[in-house]
């Protein structure tokens, strides 16, 4: 069958098991489109406002599915619009393919019109990229950009397709699902020396990230905990892994973490990382990080071991299987003294949280919030964030029961990403989601509230609108001496009217009484709505690691008299 | 902080030794030398990097490298049982008052002279960097025009190839 450089990409895609794609066509993807008009009922695209909305979609949507999200754009600033998605997607190990088209061959290189070498522009933000100049190779160039996207450690691959290829014409063989590459199988050794590491503690902390989610292992990292009497806590990333009903679990820890979480993270003599990569958000000062602890670190990616923090025992390998390994020899024994230790931790979280209740004077505090929203979501319930201090927030009070249902920026910290996100894991997860963002985040690619309306899709925009960049401000009243630089943002935008002009429902709340109303027709709404949220601008993000600072200097509570 | 070489099998492909130095830019690893070419089997390159530093950035920069996908192997060479090897090629003014000197050197440090003008002699040394430098010492009050090193190239001794890993 002889198809063209066009029709090979639809086929591909298809062939690879993508069944949405996301993105904005243009000039020198005409003929990539053009496949796609033909291909409507197998592969279904959804059109956004801009390419970085795009690029966010398809992030969001391999978060909640677990595949490999795809977005097209076009050369030129459609290729430059999709930089900080594919970026955040590289941050987050998340697994997507971007594809783009350029100027035809014969114009590479002379500057054409929406030229851009946008291989070498996303060279260090992606897995690998191909600029895909023969049109016999292009079939072999995109199987191979699916398998190195979920293969390991997965992330986003670029494929660059210039137009003259998209034309030329070759036969086409379709194949199946391309495999992973095999994990390596940890040697018995090393699995022998993390069990005695495990065997000979008596404070062990099982600290889970990204990979755990990634891989679904959360019921093992659980069994793991039971069996060796420890707690659990987690990384950003590792958000919604562990239930956090799970009573052993002591949620996120590092710079935002849970209290009970960072204080048992120090007070361990034995740290098991899985899927974890010691980021500075979540170490602090990394030479006080955990002093006198062993640590052992479970990572597919060689390159995590011992890069931030030197560790005891290394498993570069398929976590799962070193994970199985290591629940069955451990011997099973219960630690009473590290048990009663951790839930003290927990008694004394709840005993700090009640003091900063009582300290709070705002008629609608952000935890309260959170509070509702858990009442109004249920475990299918995706939820969705910018960046900012609504997202440490959210990442703090929202309540997972299960995996892949937290979608939220972390390594890359990209404002403007929760609303294309949220789209992106609406589509793959059919489930009502809610996006939490601020004014500042939203502001940024607000514009993708037209592709919610136009899709009609069930998202709940709660917006936390206090006026100023409330995480950067927090800073500068902390540590530079409350010079609000260009953090006071004082516009005056019209949340609600803004989101009805774009054709979306709209409440604005600044009540508990109000926000309880507005979240429960929301929440009944078949479309989009937007529930614009009054909150003060000098709530704080607490508990905090100051900068520099490691977990013994976290600070729990704020007088605000003390800022003054 | 001590020296390294670290050998590279990657692919024989455009932009591969972009992604390469990229790879080293964007990390902040800071390097001596790089030298590449095609070996015996074209689909192919060797990547012969040199550098001083400690023991985390030489581990560092390895298991980047393992992580680049047109990366198919990367080896260490151990600093005594290595052959290493560099080439430089300097271009001398040619003077009645240097001439003698500039041949009795190159004669020592067994160079060759690859050409020779009215106004210029150019004089071709291999061998360890060592002995590189000391022979632009000798030449440096002469009247240096020009020159060019190639970096490192290095084999390890015996029967150690790259395939022989643990």
């Amino acid at each position: 069958m002889k198809l063209s450089g066009s029709q090979i990409v639809i086929e591909c895609l298809i062939e690879q098991g993508v069944t949405d794609v996301f993105g904005y066509p243009g000039g020198q993807v005409l003929n990539i489109y053009d496949a796609l008009y033909n291909a409507g009922d197998r592969i279904n695209h959804v059109l956004t406002a801009h390419e970085q909305g795009a690029a966010h979609a398809a992030d969001g949507y391999a978060r909640v599915t677990g595949k490999v999200g795809v977005v097209i754009a076009t050369s030129g600033p459609g290729a430059t619009n999709l930089v900080t998605g594919i970026a955040n997607a590289m941050l987050d190990s998340v697994p997507m393919v971007a594809i783009t088209g350029n100027v035809p061959t014969s114009l590479v290189g002379k500057d054409s019109f929406q030229e851009v070498d946008i291989t070498g522009i996303t060279l260090p933000i992606t897995k690998h990229n191909y600029f895909v100049k023969d049109i016999n190779e292009l079939a072999a160039c995109l199987r191979e950009a699916f398998k190195i996207a979920k293969s390991g450690r997965p992330g986003p691959v670029l494929v660059d397709i210039p137009k003259d290829v998209q034309i030329a014409t070759v036969e086409f063989e379709p194949e199946g699902v391309v495999e992973s590459f095999p994990e390596k199988k940890v040697k018995d050794s090393k699995i022998a020396e993390a069990v005695r590491l495990i065997n000979e503690c008596e404070k062990p902390y099982i600290y889970v990230g990204g990979g755990v989610m990634s891989r679904n292992l959360g019921e093992d990292v659980m069994a793991l905990s039971e069996k060796i009497d420890g707690c659990i806590g987690c990384t950003f990333m590792g958000l919604s892994s562990i239930p956090d009903s799970y009573e052993r679990f002591l949620g996120m820890q590092g710079m935002h973490g849970h209290y009970a979480s960072s204080m048992a993270n120090k007070n361990a003599d034995l740290i098991i990382g899985i899927g974890i990569r010691f980021s500075d958000r979540a170490t602090g000062n990394t030479q006080k990080y955990s002093k006198g602890a062993k640590i052992i670190q479970l990572d597919v990616d060689g390159a995590e071991i011992n890069k931030n923090i030197m560790v005891d025992a290394g498993l570069i390998g398929d976590i799962g299987d070193s994970l199985k390994r290591i629940l069955s020899a451990v011997e099973e024994k219960s630690r009473p003294l590290w048990h009663e230790e951790f839930e003290k931790l927990k008694e004394d979280e709840k005993k700090i949280e009640k003091l900063n209740d009582e300290k709070s004077t705002s008629i609608l505090p952000p935890k309260k919030v959170f509070e509702i929203i858990n009442k109004h979501k249920d475990e299918n319930t995706v939820i969705a964030t910018d960046v900012g201090q609504h997202q440490m927030w959210a990442a703090q009070y929202t309540d997972f029961e299960k995996n892949r249902k937290f979608v939220s920026s972390g390594g890359l910290g990209t404002m403007g990403y929760g609303l294309g996100a949220a789209i992106g894991a609406q589509v793959g997860s059919h489930n009502k989601t809610i996006l939490v963002t601020g004014d500042g985040s939203f502001g940024m690619n607000l514009n993708e509230l037209a592709t919610a309306v136009t899709y009609n899709l069930p998202i709940v925009v709660v917006l936390l609108n206090n006026g100023v960049l409330g995480m950067v401000r927090q800073w500068q009243t902390l540590f530079y001496g409350k010079r609000y630089s260009n953090t006071v943002l004082g516009r005056k935008t019209n949340f609600p009217l803004l989101a009805e002009a774009f054709g979306a429902a709209a409440y604005s709340a600044a009540t508990v009484e109000e926000f309880e109303k507005a979240m429960a027709e929301a929440m009944k709404c078949e479309g989009p709505v937007l529930i614009e949220v009054a909150i003060e601008k000098d709530e704080f993000v607490l508990p905090m690691l100051p900068p520099g600072g490691s977990i013994e200097d976290i600070i729990v509570t704020i007088d605000k008299e003390e800022t003054q | 902080m001590s020296k390294y070489v670290i050998a590279v099998y990657v692919d024989n492909k455009p932009g591969v030794l972009t992604r390469v130095s990229s790879m080293f830019t964007r990390r902040g690893f800071n390097i001596d030398t790089l030298t590449v070419g095609e070996i015996e089997n074209p689909a192919y390159s060797r990547i012969t990097i040199s550098l001083s530093g400690d023991e985390y950035t030489k581990n560092q920069i390895v298991v980047q490298l393992n992580k680049l996908h047109n990366v198919q192997m990367v080896k260490v060479l151990s600093d005594e049982s290595t052959v290493k090897r560099e080439l430089m090629i300097i271009k001398m003014k040619n003077t009645p008052n240097n001439r003698a000197e500039i041949m009795a050197a190159a004669e020592v440090y067994k160079g060759k002279i690859i050409d020779y003008s009215v106004s210029t002699i150019s004089v071709e040394v291999t061998g360890e960097p060592v002995k590189i430098d000391a022979f632009i010492e000798l030449m440096m009050p002469l009247g240096i025009l020009e020159m060019c090193r190639t970096g490192i190239v290095a084999i390890e001794r015996g029967a150690e190839t790259m395939f022989s890993q643990e």
